[in-house]
């Protein structure tokens, strides 16, 4: 029996997950400096998100309402009342070494997703219960220097890009999971990618957390079977794919497992994944404990929506992932599990978008679940980080469709445009990849031909249309297989007056 | 023309647009007299010789050109340490923040620029505005201009220095407890704190987020008015900044006249432990104010008793929050021998960089945020704030203003109190309950204390946003013993290194 | 009432980033002493059902617009920085793992 096995026989596992989700606002939470990603080092900075002495925030009134469908989206309360505490503790990555969080007045409490599981006993549905959703602001991003590995530990210095710094982050906690047995690690895993569909459905944000704008911590505790108290938790950081989600809960049920079989006990701590390995690491722990002394943040005023504006943001909600998914099922002719399947590679909208261009369902599907899913596994991305577009995969389906493409060569210009070569159109004018049809195009390489094999060509001016493959295979090799034969064969015969 | 350094703010922007002065001229006769006499006063930490021509220029050529200026253009000024001036040095009297460049101007200099007022400089302050005497300052203690062994008050004693020495005729302080109204009482000027949210604080470098607010200090009450005006307004930039028209001190300035106006005289502040010389003249303020026609009458506000204790836990529990940035991780101090750890780093940066004072409320302020702590201390200040906030209200259903004096003693000799930080905590005794109600109050000179011929203040405190009820109160009084006087109190002031 | 000792002035010192030094850790454990003291006084008020007043305005849902304007140069935020390179903040190795 392997350890996983073993460890669901003699303990309940107990999870909990905190997902931090970038906002994508045009600008930072609380300054007017852009958000967006990848630009150069500490070019999107400004007094207030440096935290030079004299600036002051002002808060980001996208950023709140954001958080505020966030929270009407997983049915939660929002409050009538609510306030950013400042979360005070040293560090090099935040400007103003106190965090502008919220504590005990979140925007959103009390509410819930359910998420469907595939079980031994059939497709289960599991209710995550959701604690709170409140809005704090991102950190800038560290760079370690010297030292082997990159990381922090054994770096000799550190470098800091503040353009992270201040943008806005929504923090969705849940309540503890329990009871969700040998099924915990599919659980979270059904969690997140649910939560990133809602999340993505709502616009509020680009939710790749290839780029760090969803961000998953995974809390993890296990029970001894039969008895009612839950053991001690540990914190995972570090999560930062479905699929390390996945592996972070399942080597952590074993790690604990092994630990408490020995006799020892869990220590609360911080952990962290590590994507190579797949197990989880101890943090170090902090020369000074936990001690964050919240209190309201001074210098914002506190949030008060009225309830005209929540019902009017709750009525404009987009409708909710799992009625969409069924409804679009049915509509593009999937069965379930096809449908499922895609919602899991997280190609639902990368399908809807393909299809808004004239794709058929069946072939959005084909090229999406089928050709480019492979891709993405293969480089370990999320479909959505592929860069591809559903513009630029209905625009290689017309092709094929028109005959100007074959399937092969279909391929060949997908792997171009994921290598970044360019569009559909400029791929296949780069390569010369199109199946030639054109006549223009093709009558030089013809005569050329005929002027080669003038034989062949005497032969069928006499009647002779067997011989025509000398002369098409001739041409076929002067344009690279890119010419359609039957069009080259229709040519020649013309040509040739037959 | 005689002194031009002796003028007014009103009578200097007479002159200038007359045109029978220029700005360039002004600002050359407050730096000379800044540049001569400043090393026995100490009021400045950085004179911007260059920069402040250059405003005056522009201010000439823009008068030159005919084109539009205001009323206060050409008219020098001095600055608190604590504002942002781009590309001027701004150290808030710490060595933490030594050599750093501000990259941005502060919503107030912004609007002090869009005047043509022009910076003669910065002026020193007690570290990051903590204290009542400027002797917290991490470069040198500011004198008193009337007598050079006393302390200027605190901790914009640099401005009120520079203001009473003649060195500006305008300057602009930050009070969080009383550090523009207990400075302008020791130095015989004038110095409003403004309602709270009235003047924008974006670019005051913070000591405490809830109380801070920028304003003026003058001579008289309407140049004080008139600056109030320029520093006022909504802004964008500050969440707490107050979205209404700026109340009209310019014309309560001007009334003289407070008949008919209800008076309360706040009961819990004055009697034992309040130096004679200053309750003698406060009394004769009363007096002066019925004759005018004021009714006058006494008014409790039972809590004021725990003013001191609630604001010396709320202003440093903030400041131990808005302090941390100091970490010589990107701007400032770093003190740094190459091996150490960055938390080794911050820890010898902030020990280095921060005068005990400083530290001391540091630890307070964590001390009262702690988890254990924060109900008792933190939680339960913020709720005796808003029972003393309420008492204001009430009062303010019965009278129009309230009054007291500003502070329990004249200025007391340098580095006295330096050891023994409650008794300089009791200098804030009178601003304080304002000061957490967020309301307007200021300061206006009433004469000289019988014991040692040092200036006393008299606070007059209004309802929140009517800070122009304060202006009418203090340019009454102020017309009124300017006529006893026959002239103002700080031309009593002795002589400077004999000119003056 | 508030009694302070050395240890407690050296935790807090620890949390509040200064490193005070040991000879000093008596004289601050005085003064906070008097101080605390002092300010204890609050707990004599009574505050049922008072709500803490954390700023005077009464202002609420203070926000902006969400629009980009134009940051700093960033030559100009680095020049105060006590170290640089590659156009970052350097900064010294870190112990602590956030
Ligand atoms: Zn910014």
């Amino acid at each position: 029996m392997s350890t996983y096995d073993q460890a669901i026989k003699k303990y309940d596992p107990v999870l909990g997950l905190e997902t931090h989700v970038e906002l994508s606002t045009n600008s930072k939470m609380f300054c007017g400096c852009s958000t967006e990603f990848g630009a150069d080092p500490n070019k999107q900075t400004c007094p207030t998100c440096l935290g030079l002495p004299g600036s002051l925030p002002v808060a980001n009134a996208i950023g709140i309402e954001s958080t505020i469908r966030i929270g009407l989206a997983l049915n939660c309360s929002i409050a009538s009342y609510s306030r950013f505490a400042r979360k005070n503790y040293f560090y090099p990555d935040m400007p103003k070494d106190f965090q502008t969080s919220q504590y005990d007045e979140p925007l959103c409490s009390n509410g819930y997703l359910d998420v469907l599981v595939d079980t031994d006993e059939g497709t289960k549905t599991f209710r995550v219960e959701i604690e709170r959703v409140h809005l704090e602001e991102d950190t800038g991003k560290l760079t370690h220097a010297g030292g082997a590995t990159g990381r922090i530990h054994g770096a000799d210095y550190s470098l800091v890009d503040y353009n992270r710094a201040g943008i806005p982050l929504v923090e969705i906690v849940t309540k503890p999971v329990p009871d969700t047995g040998e099924y915990a690690p599919l659980v979270a895993k059904a969690y997140v990618t649910e939560l990133r569909d809602l999340l993505r459905g709502l616009n509020v944000s680009d939710v790749r957390m290839e780029e760090g704008s969803l961000r998953c911590d995974v809390n993890l505790s296990l029970t001894p079977k039969g008895s009612k108290t839950w053991g001690t938790r540990t914190e995972t950081k570090n999560v930062n794919s479905l699929r390390s989600v996945e592996r972070a809960i399942r080597s952590e049920i074993e790690r604990q497992s092994l630990e408490l079989d020995k006799g020892n006990k869990i220590k609360q701590e911080t952990r962290h994944f590590q994507e190579d390995t797949g197990t989880t690491r101890s943090g170090r722990s902090k020369v000074v404990a936990e001690e964050y002394r919240y209190f309201p943040e001074p210098d914002l005023v506190p949030i008060a929506p009225d309830k005209a504006w929540i019902e009017k943001l709750k009525k404009a909600l987009p409708e909710q992932p799992s009625i969409r998914r069924t409804r679009l099922a049915k509509e593009w002719g999937f069965t379930d599990l096809e449908m499922r399947d895609v919602a899991t590679l997280g190609g639902v909208d990368l399908i809807a978008q393909t299809i808004e261009q004239g794709t058929s369902p069946a072939s959005a599907r084909k090229w999406w679940a089928g050709e480019l899913s492979g891709h993405a596994s293969k480089a370990d991305l999320e479909l959505i980080d592929l860069k591809i577009t559903p513009t630029d995969v209905a625009r290689i389906d017309a092709l094929v469709n028109e005959g100007k493409l074959t399937d092969k060569l279909a391929r060949q210009v997908i792997e171009a445009v994921l290598n970044g070569e360019g569009n559909p159109d400029e791929v296949i004018k780069k390569r010369n990849l199109a199946v030639v049809s054109d006549d223009s195009a093709l009558i030089p390489a013809i005569e050329a031909a005929i002027a080669a094999n003038p034989d062949a060509a005497a032969k069928i001016r006499e009647g002779k249309v067997q011989v025509v493959g000398v002369i098409v295979g001739a041409v076929m090799k002067t344009t690279g297989g890119s010419a359609d034969a039957a069009k080259v064969r229709e040519l020649v015969l013309k040509t040739l007056g037959q | 023309m005689s002194d031009l350094t002796k003028l007014s703010a009103v009578e200097l922007s007479g002159e200038l647009s007359k045109g029978s002065v220029s700005a360039v001229e002004v600002t050359k006769a407050h730096l000379d007299r800044i540049n001569s006499l400043d090393k026995s006063v100490q009021s400045f930490l950085h004179v911007d010789n260059a920069g402040a021509l250059k405003q005056a220029e522009e201010v000439d050529k823009n008068r030159k050109e005919n084109k539009k200026v205001s009323a206060l253009a050409g008219v020098p000024l001095a600055l608190k340490d604590v504002l942002t001036q781009k590309g001027i040095p701004t150290t808030c009297g710490s060595k933490i923040l030594e050599g750093w460049i501000p990259p941005y101007d502060s919503t107030v200099v912004k609007n002090l620029k869009n005047a043509g007022i022009v910076i003669l400089g910065k002026t020193n302050m007690d570290e990051f505005a903590m204290g009542s005497s400027t002797e917290n300052s991490a470069y040198f203690p500011t004198k008193n201009p009337w007598d050079l062994t006393k302390i200027p008050g605190g901790s914009s004693g640099g401005s009120s220095a520079a203001v009473s020495a003649f060195f500006a005729p305008l300057g602009i302080g930050t009070d969080t407890g009383g550090s523009i109204r207990q400075p302008a009482a020791v130095t015989g000027i004038v110095g409003a704190k403004p309602s709270y949210g009235g003047v924008s604080r974006f670019g005051l470098v913070a000591f405490a987020s809830s109380l801070d607010q920028a304003g003026p200090f003058a001579r008289t009450v309407l140049d004080c008015a008139m600056l109030h005006e320029v520093m006022a307004g909504h802004d964008p930039l500050d969440s707490t900044s107050i979205n209404q028209p700026v109340p009209d001190v310019v014309k309560a300035a001007q009334l003289q006249d407070v008949k008919g106006m209800k008076i309360g005289i706040i009961k819990e502040l004055g009697g034992d432990g309040w130096q004679n010389g200053v309750l003698n003249r406060f009394n004769e303020s009363v007096e002066l104010l019925k004759s005018m026609g004021a009714q006058v009458k006494e008014i409790s506000i039972p809590h004021s008793l725990y003013a001191l204790a609630t604001y010396y836990l709320i202003a440093p529990s903030e400041a131990s929050s808005n302090l941390a940035r100091f970490d010589g991780m990107r701007y400032g101090l770093r003190v740094d021998d190459g091996n150490l750890s960055a938390e080794e780093v911050m820890n010898k940066t902030r020990e280095k960089g921060f005068g005990k004072e400083v530290k001391r409320r540091i630890m307070i302020g964590t001390y009262a945020l702690s988890s254990g702590y924060y109900d008792a201390y933190y939680a339960q200040a913020q709720k005796v704030r808003a029972l003393i906030a309420q008492d204001l209200t009430n009062a303010f259903k019965e009278v129009d203003v309230l009054i007291s004096p500003t502070s329990p003693t004249t200025a007391w000799g340098l580095g006295e109190r330096v050891n023994d930080p409650m008794a300089m905590y009791l200098a804030d005794l009178a601003t304080l309950p304002p000061s957490l109600a967020g309301i307007p109050a200021m300061s206006v000179p009433i004469g000289l204390a019988d014991e040692d011929k040092l200036p006393v203040g008299l606070q007059i405190i209004a309802p929140f946003m009517n800070d122009d009820r304060m202006y009418r109160v203090g340019g009454a009084i102020e017309a009124s013993l300017k006529t006893k006087w026959n002239g103002l109190l700080i031309d009593q002031a002795p002589a400077l290194g004999g000119a003056k | 009432m508030s009694r302070i000792t050395r240890e407690e002035v050296a935790k807090l010192a620890e949390l509040a980033r200064l490193d005070l030094p040991e000879s000093e850790l008596d004289e601050y454990a005085k003064q906070l002493e008097i101080i605390l003291e002092s300010v204890a006084k609050v707990g004599e008020v009574s505050t049922k059902d008072v709500k803490p007043m954390s700023h005077a305005t009464g202002l609420v849902n203070v926000f902006r617009e969400d629009v980009t304007k134009e940051s700093l140069s960033r030559d100009e935020i680095l020049r105060s920085a006590p170290a640089t390179e590659d156009d970052r903040f350097r900064v010294p190795r870190i112990l602590d793992e956030e």
